[in-house]
């Protein structure tokens, strides 16, 4: 079987020749072997439990500051008038962000018939459901009370009202409901080919049935994969307006209003790219310890890394320029509040955040024009972690800044987080992490069958008539000369 | 599960194995020209060209999709302009009651929300899925089928279908080996 060199540098572009996505020894067999493995481990490393052990604690802390908050009151938060909306809103944004990348991978990239998202994309799924479990969770528990929760959802109720559909808030419900169920389906169908291979490879009674009913007796058949792919490039483009809807609509949250900071055209655009460039930083956050606990290098190889860090600096850029578009337009509108509000962002009492802000997201990602920058994992690793607390303290900016300073100096005032919002910001972050060790454990973390479609040994890359499938409508004859080349 | 009086189950068709993607779509195009209906491939990966090489028709899925897209276009609007406009109308921010750019977003999501279910639970139900027992499951080496092998199923409901002839038909198509599936 073709072997490629393992430490071959894949970045390199040749013209007219694909660049090798799995490097090493790449047989169907030897890919399944690989990423079934992970999951066959009859018990987990040492660092998996102190991870696990780590996150799951931390989410108890949720769980704890969850119950103080619904037994005590909002008045645990740090949130008063005017600075009404605090962490909760701000930790919604960030997570929200994050998932983004996750969509972008699996339904634009997969339009765009990039293929070396198939190393990334079950990985990137995961995160996007596990971010958009923990962004979900803040909505959920900002007003204190979840017992009305239902008032979101259009249901007949006792007081014969109906919510409020001109309201974007309202909007984002729909949004992110939308968003978490559709990436939902998405990635368990992706995944469905996957666990039949955990089935097919399940030693033991339990994991045979777990795995079986998961992978609801898929068989392989081609009659199936017909119907499967036609559908999964329905949800791919289905999926692809989401990723620019679900933020532009967070956006509205912010934009409809009338609040100087908020009220901007730009706001859409400049939040769909923030949360592409926060997704990506994340994912790169994970997968770049992961890829090397579990030695998936031959898989997710420097070209993924250097096309993710591609993207990084792109949308990073994207997110720069409108911080800097943002201060000409308070200026040309010639609105005192608005040219004072940015004036008060980058020198006022929160200058500290904005500057942390601008930093970490304009400055720090632009070291990746550099190719050591997006070939050296470790330097990776680092700008990774800073994309991530840059995008956290834009959403602090954008939410704290505004809300401050109100049109009537009467009415200013300061906003800090009390130890209740640091811990559940803290313990969201254990949630998030519980999630995804527990599908580090237990799902197939790279996509198999889709791997499986781009390495050569698959022979799905034979002769130039290999179109769409036109050629194999005429067999034999002419395929006996394929045979002998 | 029916038996003969012999105590050997009731033969189900015959599966045949296939080392690589050129050999199973040759034998695939085969079997497709030898006549038979009841007989599918199994492949761990999503093959181009295996549709015409079975001569599978294209599937109606997108219809359904847009049927069901539809529908959650119009059910986003009649929502939103009954609760909002005729239920229980009320002024807020001095906006109209039912105004066509406001109702977009939630148009849009409930759209996208059906069409994507519409795709999902469509593909699984017209595949016939979940279906946690098949007899092909009975056979080791078709555990495989999940890993690197290919294979050809052909059943013996097939009208064309013969014990003799199918297996030479398989076997002289390079499968190997050809086993007896019980149903």
């Amino acid at each position: 079987m073709s072997a490629v060199p393992l430490d071959l540098d894949n970045t390199l572009e040749r013209p007219g020749e694909r660049a090798p996505l799995v490097l090493g020894k790449s047989d169907l067999a030897s890919i399944t072997e690989q990423v079934c493995e992970i999951a066959e481990r009859p018990r987990p490393s040492r660092e998996w439990w102190l991870a696990f052990g780590t996150s799951a604690s931390l989410t108890l802390v949720l769980f704890a500051m969850l119950g103080y908050l619904f037994w005590t009151g909002l008045g645990v938060w740090g949130i008063n008038q005017p600075v009404a909306w605090g962490f909760a809103i701000i930790n919604f944004v960030f997570w929200v962000g994050i998932g983004h990348a996750g969509t972008l991978i699996s339904a634009i990239l997969f339009l765009f018939r990039q293929k070396w998202r198939t190393s990334i994309n079950r990985f990137a799924e995961a995160m996007t459901i596990f971010a958009v479990i923990c962004a979900g969770l803040f909505p959920a528990i900002h007003v204190g009370r979840p017992w009305f929760e239902y008032w979101l959802a259009p249901l007949p109720n006792q007081m014969q009202m109906w919510p409020n559909f001109r309201s974007p808030l309202l909007w984002d419900v729909f949004a992110v409901s939308t968003y978490f169920t559709v990436s939902l389906m998405f990635w368990y169908m992706g995944m469905v080919p996957d666990l039949a291979t955990l089935r097919d490879r399940a030693r033991s009674k339990i994991r045979q049935i777990a795995y079986g009913i998961a992978a609801l007796g898929w068989r392989g058949s081609g009659r199936h994969w017909h119907r499967y792919e036609r559908a999964y490039l329905l949800l791919a483009a289905l999926a692809t307006p989401l990723v620019l809807s679900v933020h532009s609509v967070v956006s509205f949250d912010f934009a409809v209003s009338q609040l100087p900071g908020w009220h901007a055209t730009i706001f859409p655009p400049y939040f769909v790219a923030g949360a592409i460039f926060s997704g990506f930083a994340m994912v790169l956050t994970l997968l770049i310890p992961v890829r090397r606990i579990f030695r998936l290098e031959s898989l997710i190889t420097p070209r993924h890394l250097d096309n993710m860090a591609k993207i990084i600096l792109a949308t990073g850029s994207m997110v720069g320029y409108s911080y800097i578009i943002e201060f000409f337009i308070a200026w040309y509108s010639g609105n005192p509040y608005e040219s004072f509000t940015f004036l008060n962002r980058a020198l006022g009492p929160y200058a500290w955040s904005y500057w942390i802000m601008f930093t970490c997201n304009a400055i720090i990602p632009q070291l990746l024009w550099f190719k050591r920058f997006r070939q050296t994992p470790g330097l990776l690793l680092v700008i990774s972690i800073f994309v991530n607390i840059g995008m956290w303290f834009e959403r602090f900016v954008i939410v704290v800044t505004s809300l401050s300073r109100d049109f009537l100096p009467s009415s200013w005032g300061v906003y800090w987080p009390t130890w209740v919002d640091l811990l559940t910001f803290l313990g969201s972050f254990g949630l998030f992490f519980t999630l995804f060790l527990l599908f580090l454990r237990f799902l197939p973390i790279v996509a198999m069958a889709e791997v499986k479609s781009v390495v050569p040994a698959a022979g799905l890359e034979l002769g130039p008539h290999r179109g769409h499938g036109q050629y194999w409508g005429e067999i034999p004859h002419q395929h006996d000369e394929e045979n002998e080349r | 599960m029916s038996s003969h009086a012999d105590g050997k189950g009731r033969l189900w068709g015959l599966l045949a194995e296939y080392e690589t993607v050129p050999a199973v779509l040759e034998a695939a195009a085969r079997v497709r020209d030898a006549g038979y209906r009841h007989f599918d491939v199994h492949t761990p990966i999503p093959i181009h060209g295996l549709d015409e090489a079975m001569g599978i028709r294209v599937s109606r899925l997108p219809w359904l999709v847009a049927g069901c897209g539809a529908a959650g276009a119009s059910a986003g609007l009649l929502l939103q302009w009954w609760t909002n406009a005729v239920d229980y109308p009320f002024i807020i921010s001095a906006k109209p009651y039912f105004g066509l750019p406001a109702a977009i977003p939630v148009t849009f999501e409930l759209t996208v929300l059906l069409a994507a279910i519409g795709a999902f639970v469509g593909m699984l139900v017209a595949n016939g899925l979940p279906q946690f027992f098949h007899p092909l499951f009975r056979v080791e080496r078709f555990r495989r089928a999940s890993n690197d092998r290919f294979f050809i199923s052909i059943e013996a409901r097939d009208p064309r279908f013969d014990p003799r002839t199918t297996r030479t038909l398989l076997e002289s198509s390079g499968g190997k080996p050809v086993l007896e599936v019980e149903g």
